[in-house]
């Protein structure tokens, strides 16, 4: 019970508190605009050429009044907005006009998905094990190599490293493709000559996902296993006789790992932003080229889409991961 | 080492003040030269010197971040400092605006700011943009320092001995928390330059304004990577790199100073 009081409780609290405030931001944001988005449609429209009679202006107006949610006031707007929400309705998107927000979204987020479960998951645990390992043989030779590679790439932002990695491997050595998901013009099949096209043309997205992550992963974990290495029970172990491999997978590794969880839930945001930014580099077909294409034409309806459904994902997997918490930490279970 | 490349960048952005030209000018030069004497850095699609276009960019970058490190220390300080002092309330209130702030996708959150004020974007607004985004962390950070000194004996002599609260916050708090503000100073210009560059690349900057990223995003709009003009594309992604890497080593050694235990730990001894 009383876990339930101290961890669950706030930890759900805190949940939906930040997805009301995140949601409400999303709401508030393209309402600040002193232009207002009918209009902006309208002046749109006309200036592509197309001619148009006052009587279906008038229609047109009332249409994407309702379209984009601004009748009313402004609470009934809020109240109105909530409610298309939980029917996952955001609208039409303007960008591709009469399709729905949400079926681009559908599209593009298995691509996204894919992406970001197993670069996350790769450079994770990748970077916790070899981490784990040099900070644990922290004055081999290796050790220290690889230490100043982490400190090099760490660093650098996102958009950065990725773009560097594309000129390096994509148009000097030409060992990938530059851009896309999938060869131009292949149908989605799911035949192995397809998947193999897609592993293809996401390796490098992926790669520099995989690398700027496990650097960061690779340097906490290090420091956090060396603080581990001079640990009594460390020591006693190692006077004890048990096998070095043992310790350090046993003994070392499985206590530094907890941290590790925190982090990475406190960084999943930061990941998820990243992995939108290296997909705009590699037009990669997922949200991140979506929302590229959103702000290019400026659509309000796409974005407010985009945002409110990331938010509300990214949310969720951090409260996941942190009811996950107490099974690897039993300390938190019985305090 | 990264000292002396910073050092580097600063003259670079100093140097503008010698320009030839004027940065949001076109066709000054001739276009697509290679880097020659005359032209060290050669010359852009643009009609612009890459060399001085390049000088302008780091020096417009770190005005940026130099607003947004320092207008968001002065929140993350304020944060943390009444976090950690008052505690109870007042601390869970802003913990967890904070903490909230950590945890959503803040990128997006910007776009959707930067988009709203896109008409009226120069330096000055872009700085305040991302520091209203980038102090939660270090509000944190500043916070758990508090928090510790709090506890010290010092502290109660100190009250005892009736030392007011702010007397007591400036005059005893924050010689310890200097070199901690400080090294996430650097941190968060780090982040703003990144920023800033992401923004540039959608298009949500003024472009007229030469910084890292809206350099960068000149090049590549004009497939300067195609037409093979590398030293166009290649001038900000290097001096950005180094401009990283010469800012995350300067924070690791001040934080280094400021905890000798990491220290010896990174040389390895035990």
């Amino acid at each position: 019970m009383a876990f339930i009081k101290r961890y669950l409780i706030p930890r759900l609290i805190q949940y939906f508190l930040v997805i009301f405030l995140g949601i409400t931001a999303v709401f508030i944001i393209p309402r600040l605009t002193p232009s207002d988005p009918v209009e902006r449609t309208i002046t749109q429209l006309r200036s592509q050429g197309s001619y148009l009679d006052p009587a279906s202006v008038e229609a047109m107006i009332e249409d994407l009044t309702e379209m984009y949610g601004l009748q009313g006031s402004m609470f009934e707007q809020y109240i109105a907005f909530w409610q298309r929400l939980f029917r996952g309705d955001f609208g039409v998107s303007f960008f591709q006009f009469p399709t729905p927000v949400i079926e681009l979204i559908k599209i593009s987020l298995p691509w996204t998905l894919g992406l970001l479960l197993t670069t996350t998951f790769f450079s994770w645990t990748m970077g916790n094990i070899i981490g784990g390992l040099a900070g644990y043989f922290s004055r081999k030779r290796w050790s220290r190599a690889l230490d100043t590679v982490a400190m090099i790439v760490r660093p650098l932002p996102y958009y950065i490293f990725a773009f560097a990695l594309l000129l390096l491997l994509a148009y000097v050595i030409r060992w990938f493709p530059v851009s896309g998901g999938t060869s131009i013009g292949r149908k989605v099949t799911f035949n192995w000559p397809f998947i193999k096209d897609v592993l293809w043309h996401s390796s490098l997205p992926a790669l520099s996902l995989t690398i700027l992550g496990g650097a960061v992963n690779f340097q906490t974990m290090k420091l956090i296993v060396q603080n581990v290495n001079a640990e009594d029970f460390v020591q006693y172990a190692k006077f004890g006789g048990v096998k070095e491999g043992r310790i350090v997978s046993r003994y070392v590794i499985r206590n530094a790992m907890l941290p590790q969880i925190t982090n990475l839930a406190l960084s999943l945001g930061q990941i998820f932003s990243g992995a939108l930014i290296t997909e705009i580099v590699f037009s990669y077909p997922g949200l991140g080229t979506l929302l590229y294409n959103a702000i290019v034409t400026g659509d309000y309806n796409l974005i407010m889409g985009i945002t409110a459904l990331s938010i509300v994902a990214i949310t969720t997997a951090i409260l996941v991961i942190d009811l996950l918490y107490p099974l690897f930490d039993p300390r938190v279970r019985y305090t | 080492m990264s000292f002396c490349v910073l050092c580097m960048l600063l003259a670079l952005a100093l140097l503008t003040i010698f320009s030839p030209h004027d940065p949001t000018f076109w066709g000054v030069v001739p276009r697509d030269l290679k880097p020659s004497r005359t032209y060290l850095l050669g010359t852009s699609s643009k009609g612009q010197d890459v060399f001085w276009q390049a000088a302008f960019a780091v020096r417009n970058s770190l005005i940026i971040s130099v607003i947004a490190g320092t207008v968001s220390r002065v929140v993350a300080v304020l944060v943390g400092m009444i976090a950690g002092y008052k505690g109870r309330g007042t601390d869970r209130v802003l913990m967890f605006i904070s903490d909230s702030l950590l945890v959503i996708p803040l990128f997006l959150i910007i776009v959707m700011l930067a988009m709203l004020v896109r008409d009226m974007m120069n330096l000055v607004t872009l700085g305040l943009l991302l520091a209203f985004f980038g102090w939660a962390w270090d509000a944190r950070v500043i916070r758990s320092q508090i928090l510790s000194l709090r506890e010290r004996e010092f502290t109660q002599t100190a009250i005892l001995s009736g030392t007011g609260t702010l007397r007591l916050v400036l005059k005893e708090y924050m010689p310890f928390a200097t070199p901690l503000i400080f090294s996430t100073l650097i941190n968060n210009m780090a982040w703003a330059i990144g920023m800033e560059i992401t923004l540039a690349i959608l298009g949500l900057v003024n472009m007229d304004i030469p910084t890292l990223g809206t350099m960068l995003q000149w090049a590549i709009s004009y497939q300067a990577m195609l037409l093979g003009y590398w030293w166009w594309i290649l001038t900000p992604i290097i001096l950005s790199v180094l401009l990283f890497v010469a800012l995350y080593w300067l924070s690791v050694s001040v934080s280094e100073y400021l905890d000798p235990r990491t220290r010896i730990q990174r040389v390895g001894a035990q």
